[in-house]
C-alpha cells in the first residue's frame, strides 16, 4: 500500500534525511547552550551547584535512595492490579442500561465525581490518619495499607471514565450481534464489548499508570518509608539538597520508557486504524 | 377436530416511532413454517426497523409479534430466549473482529445454549465446510473478503440452530462480484428448508426465491403477493412505481 503524502512528502525526499538530523542537531545545539550558558553564569550558580548537584552526595545518596524506591514499585504494582479491576467494575456498572439499575448507576458516577474532585493527597491524609485514629478493633492502622487503599480508591475514579470511554467507542451494532444471538446484556459485554474495549484504552491506561507512579510519593506524608522520605531523611543529615535530584533520576529512569512504549502503542494503533480505513 | 398449525411468525398491527416519527403504521404479516417472504420498498421505508422489531431489539410501541403461536411481545418475555430461536443476519456483517471465524461462530452455542467447546466446534468446523469456510477457521474478519464476512455471519446465526432467520439487505454492502456467492447461501438455505424474512434490492433474486413478496410503503405491507404478481402485475399505483424506477435503475 502506498500512501501519497503530498508535496511536502517529495521535497523532504529530495533534501534526504541526513540534512533533516542535522538541522535538528544544529538548533538544538544553539537552544540547550544558549540555556546551558545563561543559567552557569548566573550569579548564584556556584552556591546552587553545590547544594544541588554535589556528585558525593548523590553517589553516597543514591543506593538507598534506590532500595526505599522498591516500596514505591511494591505501592504501584499491588495499587495497579486493584485499580484495574476496580476501574473495571464502576465502568461496567455506570454502563448498566434500564431504569432498575438507576440507583447503581447513581452510586458509581457520585463515585467517580467524588474521587476525581477530591486531591489524592487529602484522601491519603483522611484514610492514613482518619482510619487508624479510630482506633476500631480489627482494622489494620499499617500506613502501607491505607496508602494502597487511598491510592487504589482515587486511581480507579479516573481509570473507570478510560474504560467507559472505550466501552462508548465500541459501534452498538456490536451489541446488537451479540444480543441477537441470545447473549445476555451482561455476556455481551463480557464476551463482545469489553474485550473490544480494554485494546483500544491501553494507551491512555498506561498515561494514568505514569501518574500512579509519581503519586506514590504522596503517602510518605502519612509515614510510609519510601523513595521521597529517605530522600527527605538524606537532605537533612547532609544539608543538601541533591538526594532530591537523586530521587528526579529514578523516576526519569523508570518513566520515560514508559511514556516511550505508551507513544509506541499509539502510533501503532494508529496505523493499524488507518490502514483498516484504507483498505 | 385439530387447530391449524401456528405461523412460524405473525406480525399482528405493529407500531414503531422514533420520536416523532411513525416509521411503522399498523405491520399485518405472517410467515409459514419453510416460507421465504420477501420484504421490498423504498430505502427508508422502515425495512431493517421492521426486522429489527421481530428480533425484539428495538422495543415496539403498539402490536405484537408471535413465533409459532408464542406472543414474544408480551410483558416479561424473556428476550435471551426468544433471540436463540430468531437469527439475523446484518447488511454489515457485525462480526465480532478481535475473534477467529471460529470463535465468532462458537460464542453463543457455548455461552447461551452451554455446549461444550469441544463440540461446538465440531459443530461450527462442520457448519463452515458446508459453507466454503473452513480454511478461515482461524482467521480474523479484517483477513477476509466481504463475501466471506458475511457468509460467516450468516453461519454464526446457523449455528444456534434458529427457527427463523432475518436477513438484512446482506448484500448491499458487498463489491457486485461478492454478491452471488451469499446469494447462493441463502438458497441452499431456502431449499434445505430455513425459514426466512428477506429484506433485499435484489428485486431479481427475490423474484426467484421468494414464496411471496411484501412491499413495504409509508409504513404499511401495501401490497403482498407471489413474486410472478407483484413483480409482473403489480395492482397499487406505489408498487408500479417503485418498481419502475427499480428497472429505470437496471435492478431488474
Ligand atoms: N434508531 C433510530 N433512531 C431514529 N430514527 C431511526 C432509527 N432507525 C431508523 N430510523 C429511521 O426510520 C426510518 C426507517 O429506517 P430503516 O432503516 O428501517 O429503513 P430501511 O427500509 O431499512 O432502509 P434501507 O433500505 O436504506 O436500509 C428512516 O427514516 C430512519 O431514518
Ligand atoms: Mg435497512
Amino acid at each position: 500500500m502506498s500512501v501519497d503524502r503530498g508535496p511536502f512528502a517529495r521535497r523532504r525526499g529530495r533534501e534526504g534525511p541526513a540534512r533533516a538530523v542535522a538541522i535538528a542537531v544544529l538548533s538544538s545545539i544553539v537552544l540547550f547552550g544558549a540555556v546551558g550558558y545563561a543559567i552557569v553564569h548566573a550569579p548564584n550558580w556556584p552556591a546552587v551547584q553545590q547544594s544541588f548537584l554535589d556528585p558525593e552526595v548523590f553517589a553516597e545518596s543514591l543506593p538507598e535512595i534506590v532500595a526505599a524506591f522498591g516500596i514505591n514499585v511494591q505501592l504501584f504494582l499491588i495499587a495497579e492490579v486493584l485499580i484495574l479491576v476496580l476501574g473495571l467494575v464502576i465502568a461496567v456498572l455506570r454502563s448498566l442500561p434500564g431504569p432498575v439499575f438507576f440507583p447503581i448507576r447513581a452510586m458509581a458516577t457520585v463515585y467517580t465525581d467524588l474521587f476525581r474532585a477530591v486531591p489524592g493527597i487529602l484522601v491519603i491524609y483522611l484514610l492514613g490518619f482518619g482510619i487508624p485514629g479510630l482506633d476500631m478493633p480489627g482494622v489494620p492502622n499499617d500506613p502501607f495499607f491505607w496508602a494502597v487503599v487511598a491510592l487504589t480508591l482515587v486511581y480507579s475514579a479516573y481509570v473507570s471514565e478510560v474504560y467507559r470511554a472505550g466501552i462508548e467507542s465500541v459501534h452498538p451494532s456490536q451489541e446488537a450481534a451479540a444480543r441477537s444471538l441470545g447473549l445476555s446484556r451482561f455476556q455481551a459485554l463480557r464476551y463482545v464489548i469489553v474485550p473490544q474495549a480494554v485494546r483500544r484504552v491501553v494507551p491512555p491506561l498506561l498515561n494514568d499508570f505514569i501518574g500512579l507512579q509519581k503519586d506514590t510519593v504522596l503517602v510518605s506524608f502519612i509515614g510510609v518509608v519510601e523513595i521521597f522520605r529517605v530522600s527527605q531523611n538524606k537532605e537533612s543529615a547532609l544539608f543538601n539538597f541533591t538526594p532530591y535530584l537523586a530521587t528526579a533520576v529514578v523516576f526519569l529512569a523508570v518513566t520515560i520508557p514508559l511514556a516511550r512504549l505508551t507513544d509506541w502503542l499509539s502510533a501503532r494503533d494508529r496505523r493499524r486504524y488507518l490502514a483498516g480505513v484504507a483498505r | 377436530m385439530t387447530s391449524p398449525a401456528p405461523a412460524a411468525l405473525r406480525v399482528e398491527d405493529l407500531h414503531k416511532s422514533f420520536g416523532p416519527l411513525e416509521v411503522l403504521r399498523g405491520i399485518d404479516l405472517t410467515v409459514s413454517e419453510h416460507e421465504v417472504v420477501c420484504l421490498i420498498g423504498a430505502s427508508g421505508s422502515g425495512k431493517s426497523t421492521l426486522l429489527r422489531c421481530i428480533n425484539l431489539l428495538e422495543p415496539i410501541d403498539a402490536g405484537r409479534v408471535s413465533v409459532e403461536g408464542e406472543e414474544i411481545t408480551a410483558e416479561g418475555v424473556d428476550t435471551n430466549r426468544i433471540r436463540r430461536r430468531i437469527g439475523i443476519v446484518f447488511q454489515a456483517f457485525n462480526l465480532f473482529p478481535h475473534m477467529t471465524v471460529l470463535d465468532n461462530v462458537t460464542l453463543a452455542p457455548r455461552k447461551v445454549l452451554r455446549r461444550p467447546v469441544a463440540t461446538a466446534e465440531a459443530e461450527g468446523v462442520a457448519l463452515l465446510e458446508r459453507f466454503g469456510l473452513a480454511d478461515k477457521r482461524n482467521e480474523y474478519p479484517d483477513r477476509l473478503s466481504g463475501g466471506q464476512q458475511q457468509r460467516a455471519a450468516i453461519v454464526r446465526a446457523l449455528a444456534m440452530q434458529p427457527d427463523l432467520m432475518l436477513l438484512d439487505e446482506v448484500t448491499s454492502a458487498l463489491d457486485p462480484e461478492l454478491v452471488g456467492e451469499v446469494l447462493g447461501v441463502i438458497r441452499s438455505l431456502a431449499s434445505g428448508g430455513m425459514t426466512m424474512l428477506i429484506a433485499t434490492h435484489e428485486m431479481g433474486f427475490a423474484r426467484d426465491i421468494a414464496s411471496r413478496v411484501c412491499f413495504l410503503d409509508a409504513g404499511v405491507i401495501l401490497e403482498e403477493g407471489p413474486p410472478a404478481q407483484i413483480f409482473s402485475a403489480p395492482r397499487e399505483a406505489r408498487t408500479q412505481q417503485f418498481l419502475q424506477r427499480i428497472i429505470e435503475a437496471g435492478r431488474l
